[in-house]
């Protein structure tokens, strides 16, 4: 296979990304991760995240590399997440971005995150569908994307109107006991719990539009817990964490089948963190099949953040040969989704 | 020598090219929350200005700080970046003895019976970066952060922006307010002359305190020097959402 060499860069949050994509085909994919500095505080620490990635950034790129086997005067262009995100995680990246682009003398693309999530599909199950619908789920991020040509026209449906679904993990994990971040522990506890135990409320469930409220949910999960503490009882963690996740993965497939519905698109792709979770892989795959839609959801590793995703996007837009950023490039910590490349 | 230096600790993107002898081209804009932005076009600029070519520089010199943390990595990442990528080494000098080495080259703190000076710069929080530093611009004591009155022998003349924030408490005012890549530049030119006998560090840093300069200072590993830890406490017992039973 062949097609433009470019370097992904992503930042954003507490991922350090770097990796390296011929056209569709994935070379490397380097992670550097601080969230075990994060943990103890209960999430993610902006300053703690920006200094992490610092220090982590150069030995990535290099690392990326060494494992594609090329050298850095083979590139063809440079991808970096600009927006959203954090601010100063987001900085690090771009400056990062900016260096390699002028010092190799090859074209910079600062492009969207939610949009990376999406293109990163194609190194796995090739060109992506036009249009899809895209669900993302993330601890940032939970939103409906219709998605004629992820390079260029990207609309939103719907999104959370209060906290994103990662988030509602990661805060149920803390009425649990369970670290952070919470998704792989709750999805663990689930495995063995009875998902039917606990009847939790499934926010704007029949409210008729496509966004999302987890605020209300993870607060029911609390009030239920703190009621068998006060009265002595023990908590069933297995059942409560499998219940919330039932919820969770209830209102997420429901509102994306409809997505799909209300827009005539036969093509459904999950990505983001929260991707990874079994529950809602499976749920997916049960009402994507029983309405009669095809299902795409990257494999674990290219869900959560990374730089493949930034070097897969930033890879079709040169293939389309669309114009790049310029050297001025901001980092957009709220970058509309609409924004596919910054220019 | 085509030595390429710039420093993003204080609200001021300044950046130069230096030649060993002298500045070739140099560029500042202050705008404290556009280091991003603007870091990289001023660095094509210098080099587009001086009719050189990036493949032509053989060192990277950046201020490390100390500096509010968004901005100092803005610069310290694209010093790494670019030293790596082209292959050339990387020198760190603090960013208050280039503060330093500006106003003694404009001779705001050295007039008659010229004694020890001050350099203060922004460091938010109501606190000033400092460092103390003798007529010869050899640092004495520092960097450090401190509240303005805090700062130890505060009458004598203060250079950076230190003084313009907090007139009242650092009285004796001096120009110049921000760092200026070219002398900058002309620490590391001056630090790399000197130690030629022992010849720097090639793949990025140098020692700390290798090559002592006649103005005192030393190049540093292009490492911020944030001085605080990140503001991060870890959380107490969780809150309840529940109405507390009475008991």
């Amino acid at each position: 296979m062949t097609g433009p060499l470019v370097l992904g860069i992503e930042t954003s949050c507490d991922e350090t990304g770097a990796g390296i994509v011929r056209g569709r085909e994935l070379l490397a994919n380097e992670i550097a991760s601080s969230v075990a500095e994060h943990a103890r505080f209960g999430g993610v620490v902006p300053e703690v995240a920006s200094r992490a990635h610092l220090e982590a950034m150069v030995p990535a790129v290099d690392r990326a590399m060494e494992r594609a086997g090329i050298k850095p005067g083979d590139i063809d262009a440079v991808a970096v997440t600009a927006g959203p995100g954090l601010a100063g995680a987001l900085l690090v990246g771009v400056a990062a971005a900016k260096a390699y682009a002028y010092a190799l003398g090859k074209p910079l693309y600062g492009v969207n995150h939610l949009a990376a999530h999406i293109a990163v599909d194609q190194l796995e199950h090739g060109p992506l569908p036009e249009p899809g619908i895209a669900l993302l789920v993330s601890g940032g991020h939970s939103s409906l994307l219709l998605v004629p040509d992820v390079t260029g026209d990207v609309q939103p449906l719907g999104a959370t109107i209060d906290d994103a679904a990662g988030e509602a993990y990661d805060k149920v994990a803390r009425v649990l006991g369970m670290p952070f971040p919470g998704g792989p522990p709750i999805d663990r506890a689930a495995a063995e719990g009875d998902a039917g135990a606990i009847r939790f409320p499934r926010g704007k469930y029949h409210d008729g539009t496509l966004d999302f409220s987890f605020a209300g949910l993870k607060t029911a999960v609390a009030r239920w817990v703190e009621a068998r503490q006060d009265a002595g009882e023990p908590v069933p963690t297995k059942d409560v964490a499998a219940s919330f996740q039932e919820a969770v993965a209830d209102v997420l497939t429901r509102k994306a089948v409809q997505a799909c519905q209300r827009n005539g698109v036969t093509d459904l792709l999950i990505g983001g963190g929260v991707a990874a979770n079994s529950r809602l892989r499976s749920m997916a795959a049960e009402r994507c099949a029983s309405a009669g839609i095809r299902l795409r959801i990257p494999r674990p590793g290219l869900c959560t953040d990374n730089g493949a995703m930034v070097a897969a996007l930033g890879a079709q837009i040169v293939s389309r040969g669309l114009p790049p950023s310029p050297l001025g490039l901001p980092a957009d910590s709220s970058l509309p989704v609409t924004d596919v490349v910054v220019r | 020598m085509l030595l390429l230096g710039f420093d993003t600790a204080t609200p001021a993107v300044t950046v130069a090219l230096h030649d060993g002898e002298q500045v070739l081209a140099q560029v500042a804009t202050v705008d404290a929350h556009r280091h991003a932005e603007l870091l990289a076009p001023a660095i094509a600029k210098v080099i587009a200005d001086a009719g050189a070519e990036r493949e032509d520089l053989t060192a990277i010199a950046v201020g490390v700080g100390p500096g509010p943390y968004t901005g100092l990595r803005v610069g310290v990442v694209t010093a790494r970046v670019l030293g790596t990528a082209l292959g050339i080494p990387v020198y760190g000098v603090c960013t208050l003895d280039v503060v330093a080495a500006g106003a003694i080259a404009a001779g705001t703190v050295t007039g008659a019976g010229g004694g020890e000076f001050l350099v203060a710069t922004d460091a938010r929080r109501r606190e000033v970066y400092w460092a103390r530093y003798d007529p010869a611009g050899q640092r004495l004591a520092g960097p450090g952060v401190a509240r303005p009155d805090q700062v130890e022998g505060r009458d004598v003349p203060v250079a950076g922006e230190g003084a313009r924030l907090y007139p009242d408490l650092l009285p004796a005012g001096r120009e110049p307010v921000y760092p200026a890549a070219g002398d900058l530049c002309g620490i590391v030119a001056g630090s790399l002359a000197h130690s030629a006998s022992e010849g720097p560090v090639p793949g990025g840093t140098v020692s700390p305190g290798a090559g002592a300069l006649a103005t005192g200072t030393g190049l540093l590993p292009p490492e911020p020097l944030y001085l605080r830890r990140p503001d991060a406490r870890e959380p107490g017992a969780r809150k309840r959402v529940s109405p507390s039973c009475a008991s």
